[in-house]
Order: C-alpha cells, then sequence, then structure tokens
C-alpha cells in the first residue's frame, strides 16, 4: 500500500538549513498537538483502561474491586453472551455476503451506460444519508403483524394466484423471523453506500482491458472473470473489510426494532450486550471484558482478510 | 452505445434492464413513501385494515401534533449544533495534523503515523467505556461536550484520509511558499486547505452523517429530554408514543427531511466522497 512510504526529508541548501529545521519542529509540533492528545485521551489511554478495568469490578462510581480474570471466566460461561455471540455472527453472515453480492450486481447493472444513471444511483443512495433510527421506525411498522404492508402484501399475493394466505407472520415478535427481518432491512440500508464505491470502480476499469479481451475471444462472462473481478479486488476487499467490521458493531436498529434483543434474545447482539452491562447495570469491568472480545473478534477477522487478500486480490 | 443502431434484442434487453432497476428503485423509495403516507394519516386510518396507500384525508396537523407532543424544535436545534461542531472540529483538527505528517519532521512523527494505521483497526466499542468514564468524571454527561468536544482533537480515519492527499500535492508549492518566506502554518491554510476540497468533502460527509444519525452516543450522555438530538428524541418518542404510527411517522419525516434535503442538492458531493474514500482506501 502507498500508505506505508515515509516522506524522505529534502536537502536544503545553504544555511537555511538549521533554521528550516528548527521550523518545521516547532510547527510539526504545535499543528499535531491537538490529535496528539487525542490519541492519548481518546484512543490509547482508554484502549489501555479498558484492558485494565476488566480485571475489576467497577460500577464507575464506587471504588473498583479486583478480580483478577472472573470477568473472562464469567464470559466464557454467560449464556447470554453465547447467544449474542451467535446471533451476531448470524447477523454478519446474513447481511454481508448477499449485501456484497447484491450491491456489485447492481453496480454492474447501473454501469451499462445506459441513460438516467445519476437518478437511479441517488435513489439508491437515499437510504444510507438518513438515520438508522428513523428507518428501522418505518421497517417497525412495515412488518408490523396485524396492520403491517408487507403481511397484507403477502396475503395479496397468495389469494392472486388462487392460494389460501398463510397465518400472518409476527416478523418482529417470531424469534425465527426477527433477524432475517432486521438483516433485510439492514440490507437494504447498505446497499447503496457499497454500490456507489463498487462503481466507482468500474469506472475505472481501463476499456482497452476489455478491448484486449474481446480480441482474444473472451465473452460476456470471459471479461468479468478476467477483467472485471481482479480489476475491482482491491476495492472488493475494501468493501467486505469494511462491511465486516461494521457488522459486527450492529446496534442501533436493534434498539429500535427489537428492544433488549426481544424476542427471547433472538436478536440480543454483542454491542447490545455490551451496552446493557455498561449503561444499565453498571457493570464496567464486565462490559469491557465484552468490548476487549469483540475487538479480539474484529482483529482475528481483519488478519484473516488480510492474509487471505493475497490469495485473491490483485493490486495492479 | 449511442452511435450503434440498435437491433431490437438491445431494445429489450434494455427494456427488461430499466424495469428491473426501476423496480428496485421503488423498494428502494418505498418504506420513506411509506413514511410520508402515515404521517398525514389519522390515526384510525393508520390501522384501517386493508391499509390505504395514500392518506384519504391528509392530515397535516400531524406536524403540528409532534411538535406540541415533543421538543422537536430543540431536538433539531441539538442536532446542528452538535453536528455542527463537530464537523467543524474534525475538518480544523485533522487537517493540521495530517498536514503536519505529510509535510513536516518533527520528533515523533513516525510513531504518530503507525498510531494512527494502528487505531484505524480499534473498534470505538472498546473506547466507548473509559471515555464515559471520563466525561462522567469531568461532570459533563448530561451535556452535549461529549458529543463534539471530541472532534476536536481529531480521529485516525480523518487525519489518515487528508495525508494522503497531502502527499499527493507537489512538495515543490511547499519549498517555494517557504522561500517566500510563509510559514507552515500559512501554507497549510492559504496552499493546501484550498487545494483539499475533494478530500475535506470526504472526511466532511462522513463525519457529518456519522453525527447527524448517531445513536449510542446520545443515549448513554444525554437524559434530559431538551438536550436530546433528533436520533435520541426519536428514540424517546417511540418509547412514550408507541404505538401512534402516524405521529411517530411524522417524527421520523423530520429527523430525515434536513438531511434528505442537503443530500438531493450536494448529492455529487456525498456520492464522490464515498467513492473516493472507497478508491483510495
Amino acid at each position: 500500500m502507498p500508505a506505508h512510504q515515509a516522506v524522505a526529508p529534502q536537502p536544503v541548501p545553504g544555511r537555511r538549513r538549521g533554521s528550516l529545521a528548527r521550523t518545521e519542529r516547532f510547527w510539526g509540533l504545535l499543528l499535531s498537538s491537538p490529535y496528539i492528545l487525542g490519541l492519548l485521551f481518546f484512543a490509547a489511554g482508554p484502549i489501555l483502561f479498558s484492558w485494565i478495568i476488566g480485571f475489576f469490578e467497577w460500577d464507575s462510581l464506587t471504588p473498583p474491586r479486583f478480580v483478577a480474570l472472573a470477568n473472562w471466566q464469567r464470559l466464557f460461561t454467560d449464556p447470554l453472551f453465547h447467544k449474542a455471540l451467535f446471533n451476531t455472527l448470524y447477523f454478519v453472515l446474513g447481511s454481508v455476503p448477499p449485501g456484497v453480492l447484491l450491491s456489485l450486481l447492481l453496480a454492474m447493472a447501473v454501469n451499462r451506460g445506459i441513460k438516467g444513471i445519476t437518478i437511479f444511483r441517488t435513489i439508491y443512495f437515499t437510504p444510507v444519508v438518513t438515520s438508522v433510527v428513523a428507518v428501522a421506525l418505518v421497517w417497525t411498522w412495515i412488518y408490523d403483524t396485524n396492520v403491517g404492508i408487507l403481511n397484507l402484501l403477502i396475503e395479496r399475493t397468495f389469494k392472486l394466484f388462487g392460494a389460501r394466505p398463510p397465518e400472518p407472520i409476527a416478523w418482529l415478535n417470531d424469534p425465527r423471523f426477527a433477524m432475517p427481518a432486521i438483516i433485510a432491512m439492514s440490507i437494504w440500508k447498505g446497499l447503496g453506500y457499497n454500490m456507489v464505491i463498487f462503481l466507482a470502480a468500474l469506472q475505472d476499469v481501463p476499456t482497452q482491458l476489455y478491448e484486449a479481451a474481446e480480441l482474444d475471444g473472451a465473452g460476456r462472462l470471459g471479461k468479468f472473470r478476467h477483467v472485471t473481478l481482479p480489476m475491482i479486488s482491491p476495492v472488493t476487499f475494501f468493501v467486505l473489510a469494511v462491511s465486516l467490521i461494521g457488522a459486527f458493531q450492529v446496534f442501533d436498529q436493534i434498539y429500535i426494532m427489537a428492544k433488549d434483543g426481544r424476542p427471547a434474545n433472538s436478536t440480543l447482539t454483542i454491542v447490545y450486550h455490551l451496552y446493557n452491562h455498561a449503561f444499565r447495570y453498571l457493570e464496567m469491568g464486565y462490559a469491557s471484558t465484552i468490548g476487549a472480545a469483540l475487538f479480539l473478534m474484529i482483529f482475528a477477522v481483519t488478519l484473516f482478510q488480510l492474509w487471505a487478500q493475497k490469495r485473491w486480490v490483485h493490486y495492479q | 452505445m449511442s452511435t450503434r443502431r440498435l437491433s431490437p434484442r438491445a431494445v429489450s434487453a434494455a427494456a427488461l434492464q430499466y424495469l428491473l432497476l426501476g423496480l428496485l428503485a421503488f423498494l428502494m423509495v418505498f418504506p420513506f413513501l411509506w413514511m410520508a403516507s402515515t404521517s398525514l394519516k389519522s390515526f384510525g386510518e393508520a390501522f384501517a385494515y386493508p391499509p390505504t396507500l395514500l392518506p384519504r384525508a391528509w392530515r397535516w396537523s400531524n406536524y403540528g401534533e409532534i411538535f406540541n407532543a415533543m421538543p422537536m424544535t430543540r431536538f433539531l436545534l441539538n442536532s446542528c449544533k452538535i453536528t455542527g461542531l463537530t464537523v467543524l472540529g474534525m475538518l480544523l483538527s485533522c487537517s493540521m495534523a495530517a498536514f503536519a505528517l505529510a509535510r513536516l519532521e518533527f520528533p515523533g512523527k513516525r510513531l504518530l503515523f503507525a498510531s494512527t494505521l494502528a487505531t484505524l483497526m480499534v473498534p470505538y466499542q472498546v473506547t466507548l467505556i473509559p471515555v464515559f468514564i471520563l466525561f462522567q468524571y469531568l461532570g459533563w454527561k448530561d451535556t452535549h461536550y461529549p458529543l463534539w468536544v471530541p472532534a476536536f482533537f481529531g480521529g485516525a480515519f480523518g487525519v489518515f484520509l487528508l495525508r494522503q492527499f497531502f502527499i499527493g500535492v507537489p512538495k515543490d508549492l511547499y519549498e517555494a511558499a517557504l522561500v517566500d518566506g510563509s510559514t507552515p502554518g500559512g501554507i497549510l491554510f492559504r496552499i493546501y486547505l484550498p487545494l483539499a476540497k475533494p478530500a475535506l468533502t470526504t472526511l466532511g460527509v462522513f463525519t457529518f452523517m456519522a453525527s447527524w444519525n448517531d445513536l449510542l452516543n446520545p443515549l448513554i450522555y444525554i437524559d434530559t429530554l431538551e438536550k436530546m438530538p433528533l436520533t435520541a428524541g426519536l428514540s424517546f418518542l417511540q418509547t412514550q408514543y408507541g404505538s401512534d404510527w402516524p405521529l411517530m411517522m411524522a417524527g421520523a419525516m423530520i429527523s430525515i427531511l434536513p438531511i434528505l434535503a442537503i443530500f438531493f442538492v450536494a448529492q455529487r458531493a456525498f456520492i464522490q466522497g464515498i467513492a473516493t474514500a472507497g478508491l483510495k482506501g
């Protein structure tokens, strides 16, 4: 990655050299001082601190009590954490691969030189800019068991084909359907974001490559397989990595659509579990341990992706 | 494409394509239309079965009612204040640090850059609790400070993004201005920042969306209704009027209209901003 290129100091001729170095030192420290303080107080310090409070029992108001590894032991035996872990993985696997695939297909459909591309792009992007809270509210209404428009649509479709409509589905109140319903809403919400990134990547592929492939007798599928996919693979990697990290941290839509991980904890996720323990039960120690576990998971997944990308990401 | 004559097959393929894209576009906007439609229905009509697509009588008074039921004006002002300060602080502090990292030599520079890359990987939930305890200790609970003050201390994503951009600006510009007697600070504000509009737009859009739509932080810091931004206010509205769907949809409409208006006016900036972040990432 070009990100790691260091900037070599340029030699400056003559006697100004010493004073220039002093000027740069002064301005360099001055300009970056807010950020250095920010890293210390809002990043590095808290990261270190969160590992430490993981070894304590602390409500953040009275003095902490050292409990060694008790929080970690609790984590491994907490059935709700296991549930949250399972639900989070369910959400990640249910939303990321289909979401990324759909957005790529959509980007390719929009990228075929058709008129009105900007209108479609704008429409697909609209859910991205709106808050999860607002759209989760309207989806809760759409999913309503008794008067929701989705169940009505299902009923009408069945009747249209002369079949007996099924019992209305309790989308958000049935443990079997709650997570899929939230996943569907989340895919809808994020589709435009990834599509815009894929679209930019597709437009960046040089047309000569396609022409060359055509000369070699490649068909539509061959061009996709041997030109498009490798050329956009760095962007695919970026989209996958960012989507995975985001999905592991899902909270907002669950908070609105399925308060407290209802029904029957079928939608309780890791971040929700952390939120409950930190800010409702005031168990800062245990909540920090949950946070550390989440960090380790995301870190492991990111490392795996960095390792795996060597096999499929093609950098020019 | 336009110079070629289209065969009937190509025409029907294009028609099919428009049909599919149009159908999907309808799916994408339908929840918003449904939100708007419900927000204008009477309580009784919202629960009528089968539901009506458009309200029989347009009840604009729902919007007046929501302003009576909830301090919506305060929510709006709070959101504007918090988001405005957050964007300003983030752009300012990130461009300063990014310029230092890209152009200046100072002790600890490599460590600072390495820390930036390392911080990019850490999910914010890890720092959430310690930062909460810090602000609680400072007596900043139930104030807006925790929501915007950190932005004035920059962020790893923004610093990284702008540093990558500044490195791409020819170094001669910097050196020539130095010879002319400018200070590095002056060069940043007079030469580099005006050039960095695309990168600043990207960072601004990301920061704006993240701050305006943030739920978790207002939820844990703000207790007083009058101090809540729109997201937390809306979530509170849900707990109070959970079954009054016309009222809630009116609230949701009010919360998304400002950002939708900005999006439609500046959509090029939004979309370009996201796309650049993806390509440069």
